[in-house]
C-alpha cells in the first residue's frame, strides 16, 4: 500500500478521490448559502448548527481540511514533477488542437480558486471560529454575508473564483471518474453532460447567492 | 507547392541543438511526409551537407518507427496517421512547417529528429508477456472460449505500435495510453488473468521509474494517437493497479 | 564439386519429422548455460527462435537494426496465418495444407520441409493463443477463419487487418520475459557486417552499433540469420525501407549457398507508383479481390481521355469495360493466383491500356460488390424488393466499409480519391523472395553452425509462395523447428567453452569491415547511395521482373555490373563513422544488393522454364500460359560464391516428389 501512495497512478486515484469529496462538499456549501436567499433565520440556524455541532466540528471539518491541503499540495507537487519530464520544450507547440484549455490549466485555475479560498477564509471562517471559540459573542451569519456583498469589488472577485470554478470543474468532474476506472461506453458520455451540468451550475449557484445579496444592497 | 522548412538539428545526444530553415520547391501534394525529407536529403547530400538523420522504416503506419512533430502536434496535422503517412496535400503553396523531435526527457534525442525509446521496452520487459514456454503442447487453441466483444477490446488495444505519439504530445509527458494498452489488452484475456497483479504494478513501477510525468486526463493522447487507442484503456489500468494494490 | 546434402530424414513423409526428433541428439540443461546462440533479426522467425532457445536455457544474443524488435517488417502483414486446425470441419488436414503449399510453390519446394511445416502449423496456432495474441473470434467465442487464395478450405487465422503486427508482438512479448530474465542480451539498432568462421565453423559475427558507429565482435557457438528477404533489390517494394539483404549476402560470402534468387513474388494489388520521389509501395490486402472487380477500358481513346483527365472511369459503360481476369480465368476469375493476377495486369499495361499518368495502373472496381451488397441487405434488413437506387448505394457501401473500411480509408489518404465512389488503382509490386540462403533439414546451412530461417532461407515455398503462409513458416522455424534440429549441432560443442573474439579470425573480419566503412567515408563521391539504389531497381524491375527473356536478362546482367563499378567508383557518403549515420548504413546495403542483384539475373537467366513468381516469356503455353520444364529443372540452383556474381558455381539438389503427382497448374 506505500508504494500505492507514490505511484503515479495511486496519486492520481487519491486525487481523484479527494476531488469527489470537494465536490460533495461545494455542493453541501451551496445549499446552505441558498439557505440565505430563502430567509436570513433559516441560513442563521443552520449556520449555527454547522459552526456548534461536534460532529461537523470535530470530525467533518477536518476531513474537509484534510482534503483540501492534500488536493491542493498533491496537485502542485504533480505539477511540478510533471514540468520536469520534459525540460527541452517545443519550439512549435499547438496543445488546442487535442485537449481542452481546462484540462491543460488546472494548476491555474486551482490556484486561482486557493487565493479564493484564503480571502474566503479571512472573510467567513476565521470571524466564525473567532466568534464561537475566543469571543464567543453571537454571530449573525446574514448579517455578515450581506455586509460583505455591498462592495461591487468584492462581488466581482468572487465572481472571477466562481469562473475559475467552473473551468476547473468541467475538467476535473469527468476526469476524477476517468481516473478511478471508470469509463464505460454506455454511461460516459451520459456522466460527461452531467459534469458539465454540475461544472456550470454550481459556481453558477454560487455567484446568484452573490448577486442576490449584492442587487439587494443597492 | 514551394515550402519553408524549420527543422531541429542536433549533431548528438550531448549537442544543445536548434532549428535550421530550409526551402524546398517543387513538392508534389501525392508525396508522402517523408518522401518529401528524402528530396531535402537527396539535395543536402549533393550540396555537401549532412541529410537530416530520422527514424522511419515500413512506411506504411505500421512499424512505429517514425516519430516526427509536425506543426505542433505529434505525426502532424492528420488524424489517425503516422508521420510516413501523412501527405504533402494537407499542406499550402507557401506553408512554413516545423518539424522537431518526439519531446520528453525519457525519450531522448540520439540525432536531429531520432530519438530514444528503450524506456518503453524497459516497461515491457517489466511484465508485458504471458508466462508460456513453446512447447507444441500447450493446450488446443478453442480450449477456452473468449467472447467476441472482449477478444475485439484486446485486439483494439493490441493495435498499439509503440511509436510514443502519446508521450510526445501529453504535456506532462505521460507514458499511461502505451501502459494502458498493455496492461489492458492482458488483462481483458483470460490467458492474463494468473499474471494479472503483478504485471500491472511491475509496469507501472518501471513506467515511473522511467520518469515518465503522471496522467492528467487531458486525452490529448487518444487524439493524437495514429491508431485511435481510447483513453478507456487507462481507465482500465487504473482499476487493474487499484485491484492490484489492496 | 560438393554434393549437397539436405539430410532428409528415411521413412515415411508423414513420420519424418517424429522420427528425426526422436533421433537426434539433446544437449542436457547444465550444458546448455555454457552455450551462447546469436540470432540476427528479430522478426516473426528470429524472434520466436530467440525467445525459444532462451527459454531452453541457451544464452542467446540477438540482433536488430531498428530501435525494438517489435517493429521488424513482419509487423506489416495483413491478411493472416495458416494452420490445419480443421475447426471449420471443412475437411482441412495436414496433407491438405502440404499439397496445397506444395501445388502452390509450382512444385519447386522440398517435400519432407513442406510437409513439418504443415504438421507444426497448429501448434503456432496453440502457442500464439497462449501467449495471448487476440485472434478474431466469433459470437461463440471461437476462433475464426477465413478464406485465402489457391485453396479450397478455410484455414487462414487472423487479428482484423494486423495479423502480422500481433503475432509478432507475441513473439516480441515472449523475448520481453526472457530478457528481464537476462538470457536474452538484445542488440538494438545493431546491424551485422560480418560472420565470424573458426576452423570451418561459424562462430560470431562483426556487427555495427548504428548509434554511436562502434564496431562490435561477438561469439557464439552457433550463428542463426533471420533478416528477411532481398525484395529491396527492386528499390521499390513493399518491403521496409530498412529490409535489406547483407546479413544473409555477407554469409553466402562466406560459404553459405544461395538459392534461388530469381524465385519472387510480385503482389499483384499495390496502389501504384505517383513520381519518382516514390519510396515505397503500399500493399492493398489480397482479400479485396473478394469482391473487387479488375479491369480496364477496352478503347485506347477511353484510355488517353482518362489519362488526360477528361474522362471518369465511372463514366465508361459495361460495354467498353475489358475485365480480363474475368475473360482469360473464368473459373477463377479475379481470384487467381497473385502471380496469374500481376502477369495479367502488367500485360494489359504492357499493351497500352495503363489508366493512370505513368501508364501502369488498372481499375479495381467495388461498383458490382455494392450494387449486389445493397439488394441483398435491402432485401435481408428492410425486406425490400424494390429498393431505391439510393438505399442500394447507402447499404452496399455500409456493408462494405464493414468488411474493407481500414483498407479503403488507408487508400484515399495515400491517392485522395474516395474507393467508394471511383474505382481504385493498383499495380503490381515486389513484395516476398522465396529464395534465398539454401539450408538442409535442419534449417543449416552450408557452413557449420550457421543457420538461416524465415523469409531469408529457401525452403518451403518453392516458386511462388501462398498467401498467409509466410507468417506460418517464420513462427514454424522459430518456434518449432530450429529449436529442435540446433541441438543436435550443439550437442557436439559442450566441450568447447566460450569463445574469445581476440582470435585472428575475429580480427581479420573486424578489420575488413572497418576498411569497408572507411572507404565510404573517405571515397570522394559525387553521387547519393539511393542514385545507385534507383538505378539498380529500375534494371532489376524492368528486365528481371514480372517477366524476363534471355536478351533482358543477359543485359541485366551487363547494366548492374556496370552501375556498381559506377556505385564504387563515384558513391558519396556524407557524415564520419563514428556517429548515427544512416547513408553509411546505407551504402553497405546497397553494395550487397548491387552483388545479389546480378546473380539473381543470372539464376533466372539459367532457368530456362517459367514455375511460380518466375516467368519466362520464351516458355509458355499456346494461350501464354507460364509452362514449366520439370523433367530439367526440378531441382533447386544454390550457388556458391566464388568472387564475382558472374563467377558463382551452381550447385543442384534434385527435388524428389514421391508423395504428390507433379501438375500444370490451371485457374481457366
Amino acid at each position: 500500500m506505500s508504494g500505492f501512495i507514490t505511484s503515479s497512478i495511486g496519486k492520481k486515484i487519491l486525487m481523484a478521490l479527494s476531488g469527489f469529496f470537494l465536490m460533495f462538499f461545494l455542493l453541501q456549501h451551496l445549499i446552505i448559502n441558498f439557505m440565505s436567499v430563502i430567509s436570513a433565520d433559516l441560513f442563521n440556524e443552520t449556520s449555527e448548527f454547522m459552526g456548534t455541532n461536534p460532529l461537523v466540528q470535530y470530525l467533518m471539518q477536518p476531513i474537509l481540511f484534510f482534503g483540501i491541503i492534500y488536493h491542493l499540495v498533491m496537485g502542485m507537487r504533480l505539477d511540478l514533477q510533471n514540468r520536469k519530464a520534459r525540460t527541452s520544450k517545443y519550439v512549435m507547440n499547438k496543445p488546442g488542437e487535442n485537449s481542452s484549455w481546462m484540462s491543460r490549466n488546472m494548476i491555474i485555475t486551482g490556484i486561482t480558486i486557493l487565493l479564493f479560498i484564503a480571502l474566503h477564509m479571512v472573510d467567513f471562517f476565521f470571524p466564525t471560529i473567532k466568534a464561537h471559540y475566543i469571543t464567543h459573542e453571537h454571530l449573525d451569519s446574514f448579517q455578515m454575508v450581506a455586509a460583505k456583498f455591498t462592495n461591487p469589488v468584492y462581488f466581482g472577485i468572487y465572481t472571477l473564483a466562481f469562473i475559475a470554478l467552473a473551468l476547473h470543474l468541467l475538467h476535473g468532474f469527468q476526469s476524477s471518474f476517468q481516473s478511478v476506472g471508470f469509463n464505460n461506453k454506455k454511461y460516459t458520455p451520459t456522466l460527461k453532460k452531467l459534469g458539465n451540468a454540475y461544472a456550470i451550475l454550481i459556481p453558477f449557484g454560487y455567484f446568484v447567492v452573490a448577486a442576490f445579496h449584492y442587487i439587494n444592497s443597492l | 507547392m514551394d515550402l519553408t522548412l524549420k527543422i531541429w538539428r542536433q549533431k548528438g545526444p550531448e549537442d544543445k541543438g536548434g532549428m535550421v530553415t530550409y526551402p524546398i520547391s517543387n513538392i508534389s501534394g501525392h508525396m508522402s511526409f517523408l518522401e518529401m525529407i528524402d528530396v531535402l536529403n537527396e539535395e543536402l547530400i549533393n550540396k555537401g551537407d549532412e541529410p537530416v538523420a530520422f527514424d522511419h522504416d515500413c512506411r506504411e503506419g505500421i512499424c512505429g518507427m517514425c516519430s516526427m512533430y509536425i506543426n505542433g502536434e505529434a505525426h502532424g496535422p492528420d488524424r489517425g496517421v503516422t508521420t510516413c503517412q501523412l501527405h504533402m496535400r494537407m499542406f499550402k503553396d507557401g506553408d512554413t512547417i516545423h518539424i522537431e523531435p518526439f519531446r520528453s526527457d525519457s525519450f531522448p534525442v540520439i540525432k536531429d529528429l531520432v530519438v530514444d525509446r528503450s524506456s518503453f521496452e524497459r516497461i515491457q520487459q517489466a511484465g508485458g508477456f504471458i508466462s508460456v514456454n513453446t512447447s507444441g503442447n500447450t493446450q488446443d487453441a478453442n480450449s477456452i472460449p473468449i467472447g467476441k466483444e472482449d477478444a475485439d477490446n484486446a485486439m483494439d488495444a493490441a493495435t498499439c505500435i509503440g511509436c510514443g505519439a502519446c508521450v510526445a504530445t501529453c504535456k506532462n509527458s505521460s507514458a499511461m495510453l502505451f501502459v494502458g494498452a498493455k496492461v489492458a489488452q492482458y488483462s481483458l484475456l483470460p490467458q492474463g488473468q494468473v499474471e494479472a497483479k503483478d504485471r500491472v504494478l511491475n509496469m507501472v513501477k518501471q513506467m515511473d521509474l522511467e520518469g515518465f510525468g503522471n496522467c492528467t486526463n487531458t486525452g490529448a493522447c487518444e487524439v493524437e494517437c495514429p491508431k485511435g487507442i481510447s483513453l478507456k484503456n487507462i481507465a482500465i489500468m487504473n482499476t487493474e493497479y487499484l485491484k492490484a494494490s489492496i | 564439386m560438393s554434393k549437397l546434402d539436405s539430410k532428409v530424414p528415411k521413412g515415411p513423409l508423414a513420420d519424418k519429422w517424429t522420427n528425426h526428433k526422436n533421433n537426434i541428439d539433446l544437449v542436457n540443461p547444465a550444458n546448455k548455460r555454457n552455450i551462447d546462440i546469436i540470432v540476427v533479426g528479430t522478426g516473426l522467425a528470429g524472434g520466436s527462435a530467440a525467445a525459444s532457445l532462451a527459454e531452453l536455457g541457451y544464452n542467446v544474443k540477438a540482433f536488430a537494426y531498428q530501435d525494438s524488435p517489435r517493429r521488424a517488417h513482419s509487423i506489416a502483414a495483413q491478411g493472416g496465418i495458416n494452420a490445419a486446425k480443421n475447426y471449420q470441419g471443412d475437411g482441412d488436414s495436414n496433407f491438405r495444407l502440404f499439397y496445397d503449399t506444395i501445388k502452390g510453390g509450382d512444385y519447386r519446394s522440398r517435400e519432407a520441409n513442406v510437409h513439418r511445416l504443415a504438421e507444426v502449423s497448429g501448434n503456432i496456432i496453440d502457442q500464439c493463443v497462449a501467449q495471448g495474441v487476440p485472434f478474431a473470434r466469433d459470437y461463440g467465442g471461437l476462433l475464426d477463419n477465413r478464406s485465402f487464395g489457391g485453396v479450397l478450405v478455410s484455414r487462414t487465422f487472423y487479428a482484423k487487418g494486423q495479423t502480422g503486427q500481433q503475432l509478432l508482438l507475441g513473439a516480441y512479448s515472449a523475448m520481453n520475459r526472457q530478457i528481464a530474465r537476462g538470457k536474452i542480451a538484445m542488440y538494438n539498432r545493431h546491424e551485422m557486417l560480418d560472420v565470424v568462421k573458426i576452423d570451418g565453423k561459424a562462430r560470431g559475427i562483426i556487427a555495427r552499433n548504428l548509434e554511436t558507429g562502434e564496431i562490435e565482435k561477438h561469439s557464439a557457438h552457433a550463428v542463426v540469420i533471420a533478416t528477411g528477404g532481398y525484395g529491396n533489390v527492386y528499390f521499390l517494394s513493399t518491403n521496409a525501407m530498412g529490409s535489406n539483404a547483407t546479413a544473409a549476402w555477407k554469409i553466402h560470402k562466406k560459404g553459405a549457398y544461395f538459392a534461388n534468387p530469381c524465385y519472387t513474388q510480385i503482389h499483384p494489388t499495390c496502389i501504384p507508383r505517383s513520381g519518382d520521389y516514390q519510396s515505397k509501395l503500399t500493399l492493398m490486402s489480397e482479400s479485396l479481390r473478394n469482391d473487387g472487380r479488375i479491369w480496364v477500358p477496352k478503347k485506347m481513346d477511353d484510355v488517353m481521355a482518362i489519362r488526360e483527365g477528361k474522362l471518369k472511369p465511372t463514366e465508361i459503360v459495361e460495354e467498353d469495360r475489358d475485365y480480363y481476369l474475368e475473360r482469360r480465368y473464368p473459373a477463377f476469375g479475379n481470384l487467381v493466383p497473385r502471380d496469374v493476377a500481376s502477369r495479367a495486369a502488367k500485360e494489359r499495361c504492357d499493351a497500352g491500356y495503363g489508366v493512370n499518368e505513368t501508364g501502369e495502373a488498372v481499375y479495381l472496381d467495388f461498383k458490382s460488390a455494392i450494387d449486389r451488397y445493397g439488394r441483398e441487405q435491402a432485401l435481408i434488413t428492410k425486406g425490400d424488393k424494390n429498393p431505391s437506387d439510393k438505399l442500394i448505394l447507402e447499404l452496399g457501401e455500409a456493408l462494405i466499409k464493414a468488411k474493407y473500411g481500414n483498407l479503403f480509408q488507408m487508400y484515399e489518404k495515400i491517392v485522395d480519391q474516395d474507393p467508394y465512389k471511383t474505382p481504385m488503382m493498383i499495380y503490381p509490386a515486389t513484395h516476398y523472395t522465396m529464395g534465398g540462403v539454401w539450408v538442409d533439414y535442419n534449417l543449416q546451412t552450408t557452413v557449420e553452425g550457421l543457420y538461416c530461417i524465415g523469409e531469408a532461407n529457401f525452403s518451403d515455398h518453392g516458386a511462388n509462395r501462398l498467401g498467409a503462409s509466410a507468417l506460418m513458416q517464420g513462427l514454424a522455424d522459430g518456434y518449432f523447428v530450429l529449436p529442435y534440429t540446433i541441438g543436435n549441432y550443439l550437442a557436439k560443442e559442450i566441450r568447447t567453452g566460450e569463445i574469445p573474439t581476440d582470435g585472428p579470425e575475429f580480427l581479420q573480419a573486424e578489420k575488413e569491415v572497418k576498411e569497408k566503412i572507411d572507404f565510404f567515408i573517405g571515397n570522394k563521391g559525387t553521387r547519393s547511395v539511393d542514385y545507385f539504389h534507383k538505378k539498380l531497381g529500375k534494371i532489376m524491375w524492368e528486365k528481371v521482373g514480372m517477366a524476363r527473356n534471355t536478351k533482358g536478362l543477359e543485359e541485366a546482367i551487363a547494366e548492374i555490373k556496370a552501375v556498381r563499378e559506377d556505385f564504387w567508383k563515384n558513391v558519396k557518403v556524407p557524415g564520419t563513422k563514428d556517429e548515427f549515420n544512416q547513408e553509411l548504413e546505407k551504402a553497405g546495403r546497397v553494395a550487397d544488393f548491387l552483388e545479389l542483384g546480378e546473380l539473381f539475373a543470372k539464376d533466372a537467366l539459367l532457368r530456362n522454364e517459367s514455375c511460380g513468381g518466375h516467368f519466362r516469356e520464351e516458355h509458355i503455353t499456346d494461350d501464354g500460359e507460364a509452362k514449366r520444364e520439370d523433367k530439367d529443372y526440378a531441382y533447386v540452383a544454390a550457388w556458391e560464391y566464388k568472387g564475382e556474381p558472374s563467377e558463382a558455381i551452381l550447385h543442384k539438389e534434385e527435388l524428389e516428389f514421391n508423395d504428390v503427382e507433379l501438375k500444370t497448374r490451371s485457374y481457366k
